[in-house]
Formats: structure tokens, sequence, C-alpha cells
């Protein structure tokens, strides 16, 4: 399996909430799971303590969120490519801590642990982790990926999830658009053609895209949606209810508890999921003053809750079939991509959009809609690799989500590449000067479909230099703005009489340059092959160590008595042993030496875990787990209890 | 200090867009053949083929599916069709074959039987606006513009009627390689080209007053 570097071309859906990495093995996309065997890793960093370098992700990052959250950050998605001025929504619902310094225009930083992240370091390290996690299952380099972005998403997010890649040591071959990869995952196994509609409602962001398959080829006709709109909001609204009644009833200031709202937020994200399979949950979370808070809730009144944001998305979709010049009933098919697709309102709405009952039909649902978009990542990145028996006749053809437009004077825009438009599409604009002997000309460049610049989005301002001295009005320069086939913006400029090719200074607006980007690549090591020895070699320590540390705390634990004396005899040979291959160097052996010792203290794990069931509340289970198994939440291992969820 | 220049010519001497699908410089084209031949090129010509490849090729494929794009784009819409075709005829159009170019263009040329009424829509307009900015409506003004913009649709609707006509008149002369009668419909499908846009900025304009929400909290939609 995988042994060629273009075999190892992996797929990755880098979510708000969770990200997942798949690969394609024959003719079937898998999902790669981490070494906790969890296939979603929990889009969380967190940085563990100030003077330790381990940076924590997934699942890891994610109990530490709960006991210190201002050391973890979660849906870090939500602040790609943004400035300043246009996160205050965020600000209110999310508990970013940004620096305090950052101007508008500024890429925003985040506080962490005492240090300053720029959101493309905080993803690369979500991104490292599901490559390594990629790296471990194939026992090989991985260097290459495609990652998936939000179809809504503008130049600028585009432009810092690519960045990201690279820091994160990934060549990224192509950006590809959340539905339209999802799109491509359902359109493996039914070669069937027709229109489609993805409707994606993620984590944080919604997308509506219309597709045309033929003879497998998927063209995208329209796009549209909101990067701003998903399951979060939907969390947010129980969250506030469930901080309101506690500061009216118990008279506690909650929003100023993090730990509190944290506990809060896992209990209403639980009670959300519960609602989709039953008429009503309780949430019941442990307040400091020693009380319960304790709430039921029905799936009625959470619908009448969530039914205005639910509605957020009709208009995008209907939008994009107008764009499409379609109505409701040529949709053929109607595929629900992301989480909270789950909400049966959501199904129940979608149907209703796409008028779906008349017409005896139902929204597609076959597939795990947290996995959709990376299985269909990783069909792109095989037709990347050349195509297989089952992708070769498999093209996809996507478009700009917005329109491209240039400030005119007055601060008007003038639109040069419509929204819609098939990628990569181009358009060439011609500029002059309009004072004597001027030798430069800027131009500001947006995204965005409002008449006024200051409506849109700013994606750079360019500055063309090195114009060759003339007449007013007599430099022709041609300036070329080219969008590829990522959805990212190139620009190129040439004065035409002279032939000069001008200079083009550009100020991406929320964008880092290069050499920005280049001094905030993750560990250097992470390129080449002997340094993968190394870092397995590093790893295989670290697993040695987790294993090792909780062992020694394994007697405290009621479960300890339980075993025989042989088992206790052996485990205690096994880590006098692995202690040892520890300090040597020998890769092979060190981890026959772990896995000796994971195989021993199996039985010790199921007894605990015995245990950990039957002493119920999962509040206890993580203190407990967290006590007895000392570094816990460090590195899961079979004998901790390691998914909370 | 900039100053925005209008496109010229859209190539000399380079393949055009018709030549790309070799079609004849004719405007009733068969689509769906169009459409085929745009998906055959896309499978040559597309940048994730060339994923593996040099620098050099990907630059190329990425310039020649870029071209094909905006070809397709181009040819698969009529009335871009049209511009297109007048422009590479060395024809000049007010408003270039994108719509709502330069919002700065829009009241410059009004179609001269039409000053009268464009001078009263006007007013109607600038008065509707003054009440809505007040939160007031007037139901007369109101049914004053509404009126309008069903006359302006109406003129729109026998527009493209005309408009398909001198496709097929064009389309005629290049089959007889009668140039009179070629030029004569190219100076006919400029002014159709430049009467449609400004009446479509018109409407524009119409239905953004009747819509109007009011000037609070509207963002950007991205």
């Amino acid at each position: 399996m995988a042994e060629t570097e273009s075999a190892r071309l992996v797929g990755i859906d880098l979510g708000t909430t969770n990200s997942l990495v798949a690969f394609m093995q024959g003719d079937q996309p898998q999902i790669i799971p981490g070494d906790d065997g969890s296939r979603l890793v929990p889009s969380v960093v967190a940085i563990p303590a100030a003077g330790k370098e381990r940076v924590l992700v997934g699942n890891r990052a994610r109990s530490l969120l709960l006991n210190t959250p201002d050391r973890a950050v979660y849906s870090v998605k939500r602040l790609m490519g943004r400035g300043v001025d246009d996160i205050t929504e965020e600000l209110k619902l999310f508990p970013f801590r940004l620096a305090a310094d950052i101007q508008p225009g500024e890429v925003l930083r985040i506080e962490v642990g005492g240090q300053q992240y720029t959101p493309p370091e905080i993803s690369a390290y979500i991104l490292r982790q599901l490559k390594q996690n990629a790296e471990r299952y194939f026992g090989a380099p991985v260097t290459q990926a495609v990652i998936t972005v939000p179809a809504y998403f503008n130049d600028a997010q585009r432009q810092a999830t690519k960045d990201a890649g690279r820091m994160a040591g990934l060549e990224v071959l192509r950006l590809v658009n959340e539905p339209t990869a999802a799109a491509l995952a359902y359109g493996l196994d039914r070669q069937k053609d027709g229109i489609v509609a993805v409707y994606d409602l993620g984590g944080g962001t919604f997308d509506i895209s219309i597709l045309k398959l033929h003879e497998g080829i998927f063209e995208v006709i329209a796009t549209n949606g909101d990067t701003h709109l998903g399951g979060d909001d939907l969390d947010n609204l129980l969250l506030a209810i469930a901080l309101d009644e506690i500061e009216t009833e118990e008279g506690i200031p909650a929003r100023q508890q993090p730990e509190l709202v944290q506990a809060l937020r896992n209990a209403v994200i639980d009670a959300k999921i519960a609602l989709s399979a039953n008429d009503s949950t309780r949430m019941e979370v442990a307040l400091p003053n020693g009380q319960h808070y304790r709430r039921e809730i029905t799936r009625a009144q959470f619908q009448r809750l969530i039914e205005p944001i639910l509605q957020r998305t009709a208009e995008p979709c209907r939008q994009a079939l107008r764009d499409a010049g379609l109505r409701p009933a040529d949709i053929g098919e109607v595929v629900l991509v992301g989480g909270s697709t789950r909400i049966p309102r959501v199904q129940q709405l979608v149907s209703e959009l796409f008028e779906l009952p008349a017409r005896g039909k139902k929204p597609h649902t076959e597939l795990n809609p947290d996995e959709v978009v990376a299985l269909g990542a990783a069909v792109q990145a095989n037709i990347l690799a050349g195509g297989s028996a089952a992708t070769e006749e498999m093209l996809l053809l996507d478009v700009t989500p917005l329109s491209l437009g240039i400030e005119s004077l007055g601060g008007a825009v003038a639109k040069i590449i419509q929204r819609n438009s098939t990628i990569p599409a181009s358009a060439t604009e011609h500029f002059t000067t309009g004072v004597d002997g001027q030798t430069n000309v800027a131009i500001h460049v947006l995204q965005g479909e409002r008449e006024l610049a200051k409506d849109c989005r700013s994606l750079a301002r360019f500055d063309l230099k090195g114009i060759p001295p003339m007449t007013a009005g007599l430099p022709r320069i041609e300036v070329k703005f080219l969008i590829d086939a990522n959805g990212l913006l190139h620009v190129s400029a040439v004065e035409a009489r002279s032939g000069t090719q001008a200079e083009i200074a550009v100020k991406p607006t929320y964008g880092l340059t290069d050499e920005q980007v280049e001094s905030m690549i993750l560990d250097s090591f992470d390129n080449a092959e002997a340094d993968f020895q190394e870092r397995q070699l590093i790893e295989a320590r670290n697993e040695a160590s987790t294993i090792l540390s909780a062992v020694e705390k394994a007697p405290q634990h009621p479960a300890w008595q339980q075993l025989t004396e042989e088992e206790r005899a052996k485990i205690g040979e096994l880590v006098t042993e692995l202690e040892i291959l520890r300090d040597a160097g020998d890769l092979d052996s060190l981890r026959r030496g772990t896995e000796a010792l994971d195989q021993a203290t199996r039985h010790f794990a199921e007894l605990m875990m015995d245990a950990t069931v039957s002493s119920a509340l999962r509040g206890e289970t993580m203190d407990t787990a967290d006590a007895k198994i000392g570094e816990g939440p460090a590195a899961p291992h079979p004998i901790a209890p390691a998914d909370f969820r | 200090m900039q100053s925005h220049v209008q496109n010229s010519t859209a190539s000399d001497g380079e393949q055009t867009y018709f030549d790309m699908f070799s079609l004849p410089r004719k405007l009733t084209i068969d689509t769906a053949a169009l459409e085929r031949g745009f998906y055959k090129l896309s499978r040559q010509l597309h940048p994730d083929l060339y994923a593996r490849k040099s620098a050099a090729e990907q630059a190329w494929s990425l310039r020649q599916s870029s071209l094909l794009n905006d070809a397709y784009r181009t040819l698969k819409d009529p009335v871009a069709r049209t511009a297109y075709l007048l422009k590479l005829e060395g024809m000049r159009m007010e408003d270039e074959n994108t719509e709502n170019r330069d919002p700065r263009a829009k009241q410059n040329r009004v179609p001269a039987d039409l000053l009268e009424e464009v001078f009263e829509l006007n007013m109607q307009l600038e008065e509707m606006r003054a009440n809505l900015k007040m939160g007031e409506d007037d139901p007369a003004l109101r049914g004053d513009l509404e009126r309008a913009q069903v006359q302006f649709k109406a003129m729109l609707t026998s527009l493209d009627e005309d408009l398909r006509r001198a496709w097929a008149a064009w389309d005629a002369a290049m089959d007889a390689s009668d140039d009179a009668a070629k030029n004569e419909q190219k100076d006919a499908m400029v002014a159709m080209l430049d009467r449609r846009s400004y009446l479509r900025n018109l409407l524009r304009e119409v239905d953004g007053v009747l819509t109007w929400q009011g000037a609070v909290g509207e963002k950007a939609n991205i």
C-alpha cells in the first residue's frame, strides 16, 4: 500500500470543528485515523505550558481546553484571512484572545500560553498533526496534499490556508472547494449524469454549490454561501441561554469564568447532538458553587430557537439557483454535507427548498457528513496524481465564488471577472497615467458583489512601477488578472508601448508576505527523509515515555490489585527493558518494546475501563483519568480512556 | 492617479474564441456542440492534468485553460457572444461585453427616443430615494415606478427579439458573403447592445429603489 510518493498524496479537510486526512486506497478513499484511533482530529491546538515546547493538537488539546481554556485555540478557521475590523461579531461569541496591538489591515495574532500566533500558524499545527498521522500510517514521509476550503472563501482566506500548508511542510497541490469535494466522493460510486446540489453546513461555514455531472465531468454552475454560519452559531444560541439562566438564577458571573463557559459549551454541543435523535434531552453541568445547572430542552424548543439561523441558508440557495438559471425542480439530487445537516429540521428545510417531497425524493446522507469532504479531497488528490481506474474519467471544473473588481475613480468598483466564472479565469485591463511623466500607477483589487469599493473585500493594492516617463495618457499598461484553479489571484503587467514589464509591488490586505510565511515554517526538519527517521525515533521515544509514566501510576489504581502475580511481574520486567530501549537509538526494537508493554497491560486497561464506565459521570471520569494516568491527555494510550466525547 | 482605459480590439491576429471551437463567426450556434467541445478541450488543457508536470507545462496549461474558459463563457451567452463578435469586427461599444462595468458611465448617453421617459424616471427615482431616506414611502410614487419597471422590461423583451432577428440576418449575410448587409447588421447590433445595457442599468436602479431595505446594517456579501 502506498509505496510510491504519488500514492501518498493525501486529501485534507481542514474544518472549523474537526479535521481529517484521507487517501485513495485502490478504488476507494479511506480516512487515516490518528494514533488514538479516532478518525476526526478536533481542530483544537493547545500550548500546554510556558517553556514546554510540545504543542498539542486534536483530542489531546481538546481535553486541555476544558481545564485551561486560555491555553487552547479552537474554531481558528473563522479567523483565517481576516482583519481585526471584520471579526467583531466573532469576538462576541468566541473566546479568541487577540494581541492588543493589531492594526486594521494587519494579519491577526492570537495570544496563547504567553505567545502570539497568526491563524495560519495555528492551522499549520493542525495540518502538521494530520501529516504526521498519515506518515505514521504509511511509514513514509508525506509532502503533498490537497486541502479543502469552503467554496465561498475569498482570496485572502484561500491564501491563508495555502500558507498554513506550507508552514506545515506540505506542498498544497490544490485547494478544492468543500461541496465540490463532497460531490466527487458521491460521484465515485454513482456515475450518473444530472444536476446535483450540495448543501454544506459545517461547524463555521455554509456553502451551496450546484453542479452539472456529465460523463465524469463535474462542472460547478453556481456557488454561494456564508463564511460565518455554521453549527458553532447554533451552539452559541444554547450557550447564551444557559449563561443567562446561571447568571440570573444562581447569581454566578458565568461569562467571566472560561472553564465554566467551556464546560457549558461541551454540554450544549452534546444536547444539540442528542436532539437529532431524541425529542428532548437534559443538560447537567457542575457549577463552581457546588450546585448543578440542570436544564431540560425539547426538540421543538431547539427548532424554534435555531430557525432564524437555518433560514439564513435559504437565500444563498435561492441565489445559487437564480445564478444557475434553474428552478428547484431542476435539481435532480441534493447531497448533505457537514455535521449540522444531521439536524432533522435542516434536512426538512433542504427538502422544502428543493421541492424534494413533491418529487418523491430525499436528500442524500449515505456518506458520513463529517467525512465526505475529506474522502472527496482524497479523490481529487488521486486525480492530480494521474488518476486510477476509478478516477481516470473524472475532471472537476470549479468556479470563483465572488466577482473580482478594481476600484475606479469615485470609489466605485468595475467588475472584471464575474462570480461563478469557471476557473482558471482571466481578464485583461488597460490603464494609463493621468499626469505627465508619471512612473507608477496604483490599482486596488477587490472581491465582492457590491457596487462600492468600501462594501467589497479589499484583496490587495498593486503598485505598477517603472513606467517609462511619457505624456499623460500615453502609456498603455496592460494588466492581466488570472484566477487559478485554486481560486487564487495572480497579477502581471506590461507597458505595451515600450514593452517593459512593469514591476508589481503587491500588498495583500490581510495576507502574509512570502518572507513572513517562510519564517513561520514549522520545525525545518519536517521536510527531508533523514529528518523523518529522526522524528520517528523521537515519536517512538515519546510513546514509550507515555506508556512508562502511565504504568508507573498504575499500582495506585484499584484495578491493579485484580491482576495476577504473574501479570504484575511480567509488566515490571517489560518496564525495565523498555527504559533501556528508550535510551538506546534503535527504532525497531524500541517499537517492539513499547508494543510488548502495551500488550502486557491490555488486561489492566480493560479492568480500568470497566471501573471508569461504572463510575458513571463524565466529568468525574476525566478527573480520575487525569489524576491516575498522570500526563493523561498528553498521549492517549490503550490503558488511558482516550476519547472523552 | 490612475485612469482606466477601455479595451480596444480583443486580439490582433491571435486565435479567436470562435477559432478555439472551430466555429464560423456566426451568431446562432449549436450550444450542445459548444458544450461538447468545451468538455473535450477541458480534458486536454485543465491544470489538473498537469499537476505533476514541469513548471513550464503548468504555466502553459493555466494560460490555455483560462483562455478556454473565457472563450466558452463568452460564446455560451448570446449577448456576450454578440459583443465579442462585434469587437472582432472592429466595432466599439459603449459598455463592452460585461454588464455593470463602470457605474459612472451609466448616465451618459440616453437613447434619443427615451429622453423624455428617462428624465421623468430619474426625477421619480430621486424623489423616492429622498423619501426612503426619511423613512417614508409614497404609494403613488411607488406605483409610478412599478409601472415604469414593467414598461422598461417590455422594451427589453422586444429589444431581445430584435437582436435575435439581427443574429439571423448576420448569419445569412455571412453565408452570402454580403459585406454591405454585414456592415448594416454590425451598426444595428452595436446600437442594440448599447441600448440594452442602458435599459438594464436603468432597470437595476429601479429594482434597487423598489427593494430598498433601509440604509443600516447591509454588509458586503462576502
